[in-house]
């Protein structure tokens, strides 16, 4: 181990844990407006992926423009989801059946995938995902550049939505409150329908960068799905900055166990400091502490 | 005199004890056999997640310590591949009661939407050290020592150790339910901060709750590796076991007695005539999938509770019957 | 008179809110004492200081000599402080009869609740005496989810008395009940202290407590204002002033999410 190949976890680390950053938020989004917790994101992740895939594949559309295609498809996607099945969770245990429910569309479509694409592993190619340029003496693959560029891009522009429209204010009174922000007249119904499709459109973007840097098949959602919650869950379920830090902290984390100790400690690593974390702090890094008390 | 009721449960236990006396294809018994040690891990995992409102979607982590905790018994004892091997079942069992307590120690300290993702984490962390780990094999996986019987016969003492753990398991959940212990759960469940102000010591009853069920879910996976013989991580911990015994348990009915016992049993060896009949493991998915989906979104109480239901709808109503407005709860 | 129930100059901020600001206040062994004060300020979070649920920044709570003022919910209620919430909050899926089950030992070990059955005889027999008693005895087997908003209330209070609490803690019984029910929950009350029971009430119905109380403290931006019988409490102008002016929170009560 030396300096130089610990520096280069780092910079790994803060690259793509910014990717994971931006899946994330789409995630803990989706959690702080519903009380959704959205199992399906992992899939998403690859739907996003093969998409991609189909596209730079049959009709040659670089990657990159072929986000203007993958984005918009997976928000329909998540419109069409959340409009068929989310809006039918009722009842006490309405977290619970969320779960389920988004369990069951994301074993639908890993099955539909499996036809689809089989269950053969694929990666996504193009000129800056087999390239790399020297920085300060490190190596770095332009897509992870690329990737932390647009990731950057998309955080600011959902920043700006969020904070600087209407529908943004919107949407942080229903984080706050559902109930308050039904009663100043906001379409709460609405604001979670476009929530919902946001925060699986981001996977659209997320999926590119993943297959772009991993081979992948229809069952890598699991390991992406669970890499997702941890990261919500760290970051406190509902906070947005929360899963900004936690995602970026532990991937990069993550990467320097893997050069410090070795790449089988380092998955082990990523679970074990939710563990450690939650039960010194269970309401997450950033959270807040809900006992409901009157 | 018999109640009806009572009747219903010795005939259907009448049914599963005959089962492999009348259907002697190893295939079904086998199926048998699997849908059995889901009954079992379903009804001991709704005795708590049920109970309580906190769903344990890390259950593979007692099914997993299980099944190790049998395999590398019988390596380090050396016990030969014949019948002693199951006296090592209830060893698997407090195996994972032994785990139990420090994962619930962490994880009942957050709240339930918390709980229930970070029992995905340390599922994760369990799985991860499993292949890592070198005691474990591995990948590679485990051997446990051949059972030289015959095919015929081979599923026979299997059928009938996993149809012990399904009456433990029930009786444990009927006790459960009757003692004062399980009207805490249900206390929790229904509103945790007021049963603390009633008195119940809500962290103890939750880690009890969740300790105890954690004996027949280890059972089980102690079982399952004696019956398949090896051992791997992905195996025996199995996010897709998880996610299936709360699956089943909600299928039926989440906090009933009947309902995990139903729905294992027809999810089940559903999977698995599935599996065996579509080789094709999309599809399967795609079915599966769909059909769960149906399920939730228009029996979200589970087929049980609907049945019943619609049962007392039939049958007439000279009942006025309060039904239970469920509450929207934050 | 001895005092119960001493809260001595209790202060709690959440964040830069400050909710109670060294508030002090005695319940008298066998009284009924009220708490009145504007919206917003502080009855619901002393209330939640006494009973365990929120821990202050500075301050002591005293029961029976006792000090209380960190100790967790179930203990508070072992050691006699039984209370209700404003938002009346019920076990809903479980039936009535099994809502008075869960209350009837104020203090008992975890592990003897798992080697005991739901009831004894004699449990059985105080919790529908006390159904009965607040007039729903007949609605036990059903599902407390099932029962009206004033039955609820009733529910709550029946389940408080079944473990025999010296002191009992009411956040506005009368909030939300038609004049009946408040007027038959006001005799109820008064039975039971004569019994020797003794109750701190938050109420916003003064007739209600002025009735009822034999002393009354006001409250007013999180401190503890004034102290007296319902008579001085009538003619004190500066209860007045706190009701009229200076306050500049029409929220509800302190309602912590």
């Amino acid at each position: 181990m030396n300096g130089t190949a610990v520096l280069h976890s780092i910079i790994d680390g803060v690259l793509t844990g910014s990717v994971y950053a931006l899946m994330a938020t789409g995630l803990t989004l989706i959690f702080g407006v519903m009380n959704i917790i959205n199992v399906a994101q992992g899939i998403f992740v690859i739907l996003g992926a093969y998409l991609s895939y189909a596209l730079s594949v049959h009709l040659g559309i670089d990657l990159f423009v072929g986000l203007a295609i993958t984005i918009p498809t997976l928000f329909v996607v998540g419109v069409v989801v959340e409009r068929l099945f989310l809006t039918r969770i009722k009842g006490p245990e309405r977290v619970v059946m969320s779960i389920l429910v988004t369990y069951a569309v994301s074993l639908v479509i890993e099955g539909v995938l499996n036809m689809v694409f089989s269950t053969n592993y694929v990666e996504l190619h193009a000129w800056y995902v087999d390239r790399s340029v020297k920085v300060f003496g490190i190596y770095l693959p332009y897509i992870y550049l690329l990737g932390f560029a647009m990731a950057v891009v998309l955080l600011t522009a959902l920043y700006v939505m969020l904070y600087r429209t209407r529908f943004g204010s919107s949407v942080r009174a229903s984080l706050a409150d559902q109930t308050s922000a039904a009663l100043v007249g906001i379409n709460v119904k609405r604001v979670s329908t476009v929530c919902f499709g946001l925060g699986v459109a981001v996977t659209a973007a997320g999926g590119m960068i993943y297959g772009a840097t991993n081979a992948f098949n229809a069952s890598s959602s699991y390991d992406l799905i669970s890499r997702l919650l941890v990261i919500i869950v760290l970051g406190g379920m509902g906070s947005i900055g929360g899963a900004l830090v936690a995602g970026i902290m532990m991937v990069t984390i993550e990467d320097l166990v893997s050069v410090v100790w070795g790449p089988v400690w380092s998955n082990l690593a990523f679970f074990l400091i939710l563990v450690v974390v939650l039960s010194l702090r269970p309401q997450g890094l950033f959270g807040k502490q809900t006992v409901r008390v009157a | 005199m018999l109640k009806v009721r009572n009747v219903w449960w010795i005939a259907a236990f009448g049914a599963l004890v005959l089962f492999p006396l009348i259907e002697t294809n190893p295939t079904y018994t086998g199926i048998g056999v699997i849908a059995l040690i889901f009954m079992g891990c379903a009804t001991s995992w709704n005795m708590f997640s049920g109970y309580s409102g906190y769903v344990n979607l890390g259950s593979a982590v007692f099914y997993g310590v299980g099944a190790y905790t049998m395999t590398l018994l019988a390596d380090h004892l050396n016990v030969p591949g014949n019948g002693d091997l199951f006296w090592l079942v209830p060893v698997g069992g407090l195996a994972a009661m032994i785990v139990a307590v420090p994962v619930g120690l962490v994880a009942l300290r957050v709240r339930r939407h918390t709980f229930v993702v970070i029992t995905i984490a340390i599922f994760f962390v369990f799985q991860l050290s499993a292949i890592n780990f070198g005691f474990t094999g591995g990948t590679a996986g485990l051997q446990l020592p051949l059972i030289p019987w015959l095919e015929t016969n081979y599923n026979k003492p299997f059928y009938y150790a996993a149809l012990a753990i399904v009456v433990f398991a029930t009786l444990l959940s009927v006790a459960v339910r009757r003692s004062r212990f399980g009207l805490q759960l249900l206390a929790i469940r229904d509103d945790e901060d007021r049963a603390a102000g009633l008195g119940v010591k809500v962290f103890a009853v939750k880690l009890t709750g969740f300790t105890l069920s954690a004996f027949a879910v280890g059972m089980g996976g102690a079982l399952f590796a004696i019956f398949i013989g090896q051992i791997y991580p992905q195996f025996v911990f199995d996010p897709l076991f998880d996610i299936s015994i709360a699956l089943m348990a909600i299928f039926g009915g989440l906090g009933t007695l009947t309902g995990p016992l139903l729905g294992a049993l027809v999810l089940e060896s559903m999977q698995q005539y599935l599996a065996i009949r579509f080789s094709n493991g999309s599809l399967y998915l795609i079915i599966f999938g769909a059909l769960f989906l149906v399920i939730v979104l228009f029996m979200p109480q589970g087929v049980v509770v609907y049945l019943s239901e619609w049962r007392s709808l039939l049958a007439s109503r000279r009942v006025e019957g309060a039904r239970v407005v469920p509450e929207e709860k934050s | 008179m001895t005092t119960l129930l001493n809260v001595d100059r209790v202060s709690k901020s959440f964040g830069g809110l400050r909710a109670l600001t060294e508030c002090s206040l005695s319940v008298e062994m066998g009284s009924i004492t009220g708490l009145i004060g504007p919206n917003g300020s502080g009855k619901t979070t002393l209330f939640n200081v006494i009973t365990g649920y929120e821990k202050p920044d500075s301050g002591t709570v005293t029961f029976e000599g006792t000090e209380i003022t960190r100790a967790s919910p179930s203990r508070v209620f072992a050691l006699g402080v039984g209370r209700t919430f404003q938002i009346t909050r019920i076990f809903a899926r479980i039936t009535v009869l099994e809502n008075m089950l869960v209350a009837t030992q104020r203090d008992e070990g975890w592990l003897r609740g798992l080697t005991r059955s739901k009831s004894s005889k004699s449990e059985l027999v105080a919790a529908m005496e006390w159904l009965d008693f607040v007039g729903i005895g007949g609605l036990a087997s059903l599902p407390a989810g099932s029962l009206s908003f004033g039955q609820r209330k009733l529910l709550e209070l029946a389940y408080v008395l079944v473990a025999d609490p010296d002191v009992i803690l009411l956040d506005e019984p009368a909030g939300g009940v038609n004049l009946t029910l408040i007027n038959e929950i006001a005799d109820k009350i008064r039975a039971l202290n004569k019994d020797g029971k003794s109750f701190l009430i938050v109420e916003h119905n003064m007739e209600f407590v002025m009735n009822l109380c034999d002393r009354v403290t006001v409250m007013h931006q999180g401190a503890d204002l004034v102290s007296g019988t319902p008579s001085e409490i009538r003619s004190n102008p500066m209860v007045l002033d706190a009701y009229l002016g200076g306050n500049d929170d029409d929220d509800d009560d302190e309602e912590l999410s």
